[in-house]
């Protein structure tokens, strides 16, 4: 599904490298998770692969099923099936919410050269996602994460996720932020999603959302590469003795 | 006090190519005042305070600068409405384009005619507004309209008008120096709504009086656009009774030259009034909002919200002003205005006032500039909406807090979605 190969990345504005040579390969289907220390480059690969302002990339690819990413537009990693679930969810006053769902939807299916959604299809679609997340009415009415919470803000995340059904979801941090029962309504909603033909990739500090979201594999990244792959017992190590260790271990 | 010499000779000059129509009693005495007012004051210039921001010299000049007629290619604005329709073509009444002039609960008349007669309601009314809004800030181009205006229409409205009326300016005549002048009165307990729309002349100087009695509503939505090179002065002058209501919108999209001034006067208790405004200008748009509210009564509302999105050098102007008389306690003034620059080049200048001599009163006002929020942008992508889709979302985004000030919902509907279509259309 997602192939990044010797991925170096540096600052736009400054002279600082950021990845130094990642090396990472997601399967369809599978749900990889990546861990590591405040400053490793987890956020800034979230970032590069959708195609955010501010990075250069010095070296290496990222290919999607075949299309190397990094060349698009961030519209068109989207409409090729990249999702990025933010750290921090944009407000956007002024725009409705609802209008705002709508107009992201039908525009990756006018870029995919499918029929746009009717209004009374949508509306369907939209509510029916919507209540899965417990996203009510007014939620839906509100301009665009203006007033959320934190809480409302991650689940306005997902739903537009679902609302997308994008083949490739990165979640940054989706745990960040969230008490216990908004973190395991946000994994619900993620794992309502996983399917075979879906992979994810989630970037976490820590192990209580894997609990809840279980990877088939767990990478940790530190000083912009990734250091070690294991399984999920990697993610319990990490919570055990803290990233010291595996640092240590591979220097 | 003698004029400058400059100002003696920029007026003589305008002056000498303009002939005082002939006309009733009334209509006589109105216009030789309003002449004099002009020649007393002169005609403005790019060195007097209240023109700091806005060269006046297109609009003074003694003969106007050609603007090539334009063709809209779209449906006429508010053409879905029912409405009651009245047409100029170059500043000049088409009998044969507009509506039967009758309709419940008003009472419609040319200008001209009403001119011609000895005595008419409007002559209480017409160049009095005027002539009261030139202290304390002086409005030489309102005056010599009131001079020389040869059509308008005075309408009086008596009770709820049933449909907006609609005054519908035609531009035929790349040369064409229009002056128009209404007159609106709107009796007690009475509700009109009027819109205006349409390219009107190379050049248009238009003024509105509006006089609303106790308890009585007027509605005013105008659509400017999208003749870019014509050149648009024009004035509503408002005074407003008890518990009474006005409320006006204004759309703008091009123009190198228009300059829109509001003056308003809360002279009975409770009254209201908003005046608010959306413009879109590209190259060598030149927007002025200039709009001064009295306050002279006990609790009135007044509200000002003026949004302005700014590209490839445009320039946006605001002047806003709220005064707040000795006495008019209670009072609650707001104003906006605020300019989304989309690059470097594009400007905005602003000037908030307030001016306050009442101690009990609720007065705010704010201006600001900014680019498009890159991180919404970003965000927008990242969902697919491409980069220009998203810039329109964000730039509609932005006027929104202006564009609600429409209560009238088919307007509103009519308006957004031509604003939509226009921003899709300057990206070719």
């Amino acid at each position: 599904m997602l192939e990044i190969k010797n991925l170096h990345v540096k600052l736009e504005e400054e002279d600082k490298q950021i990845l130094k040579g990642v090396d990472l390969t997601v399967e369809t289907g599978k749900v990889h998770a990546i861990m590591g220390p405040n400053g490793s480059g987890k956020s800034t690969l979230s970032y590069v692969l959708s195609g955010k302002d501010g990075y250069d990339v010095t070296d290496g690819e990222a290919v999607l099923d075949g299309e190397d990413v990094l060349e698009m537009e961030p519209e068109e990693r989207a409409a090729a099936g990249l999702f990025l679930a933010f750290q921090y969810p944009v407000e956007i006053p002024g725009v409705g919410n609802m209008t705002f769902l709508r107009t992201a939807v039908n525009a990756q299916r006018k870029a995919r050269g499918e029929e746009e959604m009717s209004a009374a299809d949508f509306l369907k679609f939209v509510r029916e996602k919507a209540k899965s997340l417990k996203i009510d009415a007014d939620m839906l009415k509100r301009p665009v994460n203006v007033g959320f919470s934190g809480g409302e803000k991650k689940r306005n995340e997902i739903l537009q996720m679902a609302m997308l059904e994008p083949k490739m979801c990165i979640l940054d941090e989706t745990d960040s932020g969230l008490d216990v029962d908004a973190m395991k309504l946000v994994a619900e909603g993620v794992n309502a999603l996983r399917s075979e033909g879906r992979s994810f990739l989630v970037i976490t500090h820590y192990q209580r959302l894997l609990d809840h979201i279980k990877p088939d594999v767990v990478h940790i990244m530190a000083d912009g590469r990734i250091v070690k792959t294991g399984g999920p017992e990697l993610a319990l190590e990490v919570e055990t003795n803290g990233y010291a260790d595996i640092l240590a271990e591979v220097a | 006090m003698a004029l400058p010499q400059a100002k003696q000779t920029i007026t003589q000059e305008r002056l000498a190519g303009l002939s005082l129509p002939q006309g009733g009693k009334w209509a006589s005495a109105a216009r030789t005042d309003a002449l004099a007012r002009v020649q007393a004051a002169g005609l403005p210039s790019a060195r007097d305070e209240y023109w700091k921001f806005t060269n006046p010299i297109s609009l003074t000049s003694a003969e106007p600068d050609l603007a090539a007629v334009f063709d809209p290619q779209e449906t006429p604005i508010f053409g879905d409405l029912d409405r009651l329709k009245i047409v100029f073509v170059d500043g000049v009444f088409d009998a044969e384009a507009s509506d039967d002039l009758s309709l419940d609960g008003v009472e419609i008349t040319r200008l001209s005619e009403a001119a011609q007669a000895d005595i008419h309601w409007a002559k209480d009314l017409y160049g009095a507004l005027e002539s009261n809004g030139q202290v304390p800030v002086q409005r030489p181009l309102a005056a010599l309209n009131t001079a020389f205006a040869t059509d308008g229409v005075l309408i009086r409205a008596t009770g709820k008008v049933s449909k907006p009326i609609s005054l519908i300016y035609l531009h035929n005549s790349e040369s064409s120096d229009a002056i128009l002048h209404h007159c609106v009165k709107v009796e007690k307990g009475a509700d009109v709504t009027v819109i205006e729309s349409g390219p009107a002349a190379a050049r248009f100087n238009k003024v509105m009086e509006v006089d609303i009695a106790d308890g009585a509503a007027f509605h005013h939505v105008r659509a400017q656009g999208r003749d870019h090179e014509r050149r648009a002065v024009t004035h509503t002058f408002a005074r407003l009774g008890e518990e009474s209501t006005f409320k006006s919108f204004t759309l703008t999209a091009n123009g190198v030259m228009t300059r829109n001034e509001c003056v308003i006067e809360l002279t009975g208790d409770n009254a209201i009034a908003h005046v608010a405004g959306a413009a879109v200008g590209d190259g060598d748009f030149h927007h002025d909002d200039t709009v001064f509210i009295t306050h002279d009564a006990l609790n009135c509302e007044s509200r000002q919200v003026f949004k302005k999105v700014l590209r490839n050098g445009a320039t946006g102007v605001f002047q806003g002003k709220i005064l707040v008389k000795e006495g008019a306690q209670k009072t609650d003034g707001y104003q906006i205005s605020q300019s989304l620059l989309l690059d470097g080049d594009s400007q905005f200048l602003a000037k908030p006032e307030l001016e306050i001599y009442a101690d009990d009163v609720a007065c705010s006002h704010g201006s600001t500039s900014g680019a498009i929020d890159e991180e919404a942008l970003f965000y927008l992508q990242s969902r697919g909406v491409s980069k220009d889709d998203a810039q329109d979302l964000l730039v509609l985004a932005f006027l929104a807090e202006a564009l609600e000030e429409i209560e009238d919902e088919t307007i509103a509907d009519d308006l957004l979605g031509r604003l939509q279509n226009w921003l899709a259309r300057r990206r070719g």
